[in-house]
């Protein structure tokens, strides 16, 4: 953003005060994800940088922390990572279904009471995690799911579905209704009809709500920490746990995993945005 | 002259066709909200309603007293009940303690008031020791502060099934002995204190939130696309990073021994043996919500900003209006849809926050949401947590309900 040759200097001032100022608040944004990654590779067993990091010496960098990870049995990251990807997957999947469902029937303009029903399933988005937790958990301990996968899976199917409603009604915002009354003149059955060109053309939406369903239940933990009983530890009630506890160089190698994959999930999530924008006519 | 019907192709009006293709239409909608709407009803509405249910239930000392809140009802609350009373604080103990279950009544009652919790346990010490007739003597005799009425006034009072107790100790009143609601003792008037807390905090949060958002959200609706999706990426990725992720990486930074407190050290702002706190408090519990709020303010506004046509400025300069006019009369009354909607979302978010307060909050620094959780998890007073959570929740629906009148819940936007 240069500016023109002749701009007065107290313009000038305020432009790059101004561009100095985002610049600060973008590393306020970023730079703290990034004091992890060189943490995690520390040879010592402290979180600050040691003399040797700092000097760039090879010797002061090691993988232990992503071996005591994997290897380890102080804690059970294995079992944890396995759990997560399990309730994950399941959460994932109810999340996208009930959540795609429904928000066909809201996008239809036949609705009636359209708001109040939207209002009510975002609702679980918008409401402190801690009263969702405190009453999920009366609710399972009473029909006998505390401390059970399906138990975690119903509550993150609830927590993941407004993202998934959100985002797929988005989509159909732009979605172009003759296409499937073309469909049905051709004599294709309202099942046929979706799969074969409603799920296609909306595909976008369904797979970025997928993606928030699957980040929130993954990174779900105020709801886990009232329902899981030691079987069913993820991997955030092993680092809340470890948090509470000491920061370990391990946690900071699990952290830094977790960067990298929240990286690929970004990366992900910005193409089917771009795609859809593409698919819907979008265009900047 | 009565206007022709017209008929569809098999015969029936088409007005009355029509009624029947929209009912069937509406029917397929309601239909397909139908699984959802009911999976949440049975999983999460009804659930909430549960805990309302909790806060206010008090049934237990009913339950465990039969026989003596049913001789109380005949008793005016003035005088000394008389001997039936008695009798039937007789066999009631009698039976708890043969089932050894008496010691829930004792916090129930102590918390009515305080000196119960010896009068039970000395009297159901001595039960076995009371003859048969005349218990209110042998009462008298075993404490005398069965003989003082205000006692059995407390006592008649735990009757009610339904109590907002809870909800006064919420905001540090609760009930004197003549039913009278008065505030808590200077010294124990804890939950105000949390309350204005938890309210600073999500204020000031929000509003140092809209403050770093507004430019760089600016910046980024206003820069050509290939610098502002590169620097769009310092807002998603933390977006996307694990919560869990984001506040380890503040404690890293925030420790005594962190890198932040080297700089200060090292610009000589604090002495090396003497560095400042900035974990496990207040300071600690800003910075790191601010930080992890900020791509929800950023979003909106974006997403607002990227509609105002840079013409408008521009239109505004060739008028004679300096930048400083021009953004005031013109661009900023357009972001205010963008400022509402990113303000209201960051403030029900804060609001209700739990993890990072909780791991860098520190004692000072803990909001309500650590509380709940506090009697949820440890002091195990689920009906307390029950009502401390309901006033919450009432809290943010007001809030929500605000959104949905200004933005519309329809426009959240994400990513």
């Amino acid at each position: 953003m240069a500016l023109p040759n002749h701009t007065p200097l107290n313009y000038r001032i305020w432009h790059y005060t101004y561009l100095t100022f985002c610049g600060l608040v973008f590393f306020f944004l970023i730079a703290p994800l990034f004091v992890i990654l060189p943490l995690s590779f520390n040879a010592e067993q402290y979180i600050h940088f040691s003399a040797k990091m700092l000097a760039l010496d090879p010797e002061g960098f090691s993988l232990r922390w992503y071996e005591d990870m994997i290897y380890g049995t102080k804690n059970p990251w294995g079992l944890a990572t396995k759990n997560s990807l399990i309730i994950a997957f399941f959460a994932t999947i109810g999340s996208t279904v009930l959540g795609t469902v429904a928000a066909l029937g809201l996008s239809s303009r036949h609705m009636p009471y359209k708001a109040a029903f939207m209002a009510l399933l975002i609702s679980p988005m918008i409401v402190p995690l801690i009263i969702s937790g405190t009453a999920i958990f009366f609710f399972m301990a009473k029909v006998g799911l505390a401390a059970t996968h399906t138990g975690i899976v119903l509550s993150h199917i609830i927590l993941g579905t407004p993202f998934v409603v959100i985002t797929v009604t988005a989509t159909l915002s732009g979605f172009d209704h003759s296409v499937t009354r073309a469909a049905a003149s051709l004599g294709s059955n309202p099942v046929n009809t979706f799969m074969k060109i409603t799920l296609p053309l909306i595909m976008p939406g369904v797979i970025s709500g997928a993606l928030f369903a699957f980040v929130t239940s993954f990174d779900e933990v105020v709801v886990v920490l009232f329902l899981a009983g030691l079987e069913n530890t993820t991997i955030p009630i092993q680092m809340w746990v470890g948090l509470r506890e000491q920061l370990s160089p391990t946690i900071m190698a699990v952290a830094t995993c977790l960067i990298v994959m929240s990286t690929l999930i970004l990366v992900s999530a910005e193409l089917l945005r771009r795609r859809s924008e593409r698919l819907r006519g979008i265009n900047h | 002259m009565s206007q022709e019907q017209i008929l569809s192709s098999d015969g029936i009006p088409l007005e009355e066709s029509l009624k029947k293709a929209e009912r069937k239409n509406k029917l397929k909608a309601v239909l397909l909200v139908a699984p959802l709407f009911l999976f949440l009803l049975i999983i999460y509405v009804f659930p909430i309603g549960d805990m309302l249910f909790r806060s206010v239930d008090d049934r237990m000392i009913t339950k465990m007293l039969p026989k003596t809140f049913q001789a109380m009802e005949n008793w005016d609350g003035q005088d000394l009940p008389d001997e039936p009373v008695y009798k039937a604080i007789y066999e009631d103990l009698k039976y708890l303690k043969e089932n050894k279950t008496y010691g829930k009544i004792i916090a129930r009652l102590n918390y009515e008031k305080s000196g119960f919790s010896s009068l039970i346990k000395k009297t159901v010490r001595k039960l076995k020791k009371i003859e048969e007739g005349n218990y209110k003597e042998q009462f008298i005799k075993i404490h005398k502060r069965w003989g003082q009425p205000e006692y059995l006034v407390a006592l008649k009072n735990a009757a009610p099934n339904w109590s907002y107790a809870k909800y006064l100790k919420g905001m540090d009143m609760r009930f004197d002995q003549d039913r009278n609601i008065v505030q808590v003792e200077e010294d124990r008037r804890i939950y105000k204190i949390l309350w204005m807390r938890t309210i600073n905090v999500a204020f000031w949060v929000t509003l140092f939130c809209f403050v770093l958002a507004y430019p760089i959200s600016h910046l980024l609706a206003t820069l050509p696309m290939k610098y502002s999706n590169l620097l769009m990426i310092c807002v998603l990725l933390p977006f996307w990073t694990s919560l869990l992720v984001r506040t380890s990486s503040w404690m890293v930074l925030l420790q005594q021994q962190g890198p932040i407190n080297d700089l200060i050290v090292w610009l000589g702002l604090a002495a090396d043996d003497n560095r400042p706190e900035l974990m496990y408090n207040v300071i600690g519990t800003f910075v790191a919500m601010t930080q992890i709020l900020l791509p929800f303010m950023v979003l909106p506004l974006y997403s607002v900003m990227k509609t105002i046509s840079p013409s408008l400025m521009r239109a505004g300069k060739s008028l004679g209006g300096t930048p400083l006019v021009s953004f005031v009369k013109i661009y900023f009354p357009l972001t205010i849809p963008g400022i509402g909607a990113g303000c209201l979302l960051v403030f029900i978010l804060a609001i209700g926050y739990y993890i990072t307060p909780a791991l860098v909050g520190g004692a000072s620094g803990s909001l309500i949401s650590n509380t709940i959780a506090y009697h949820m998890k440890s002091s195990l007073d689920w009906a307390f947590a029950s009502a401390l959570g309901t006033m919450l929740l009432v809290g943010v629906l007001a809030i929500y309900w605000v959104y949905n009148k200004l933005v519309g819940i329809d426009n959240i936007k994400l990513g």
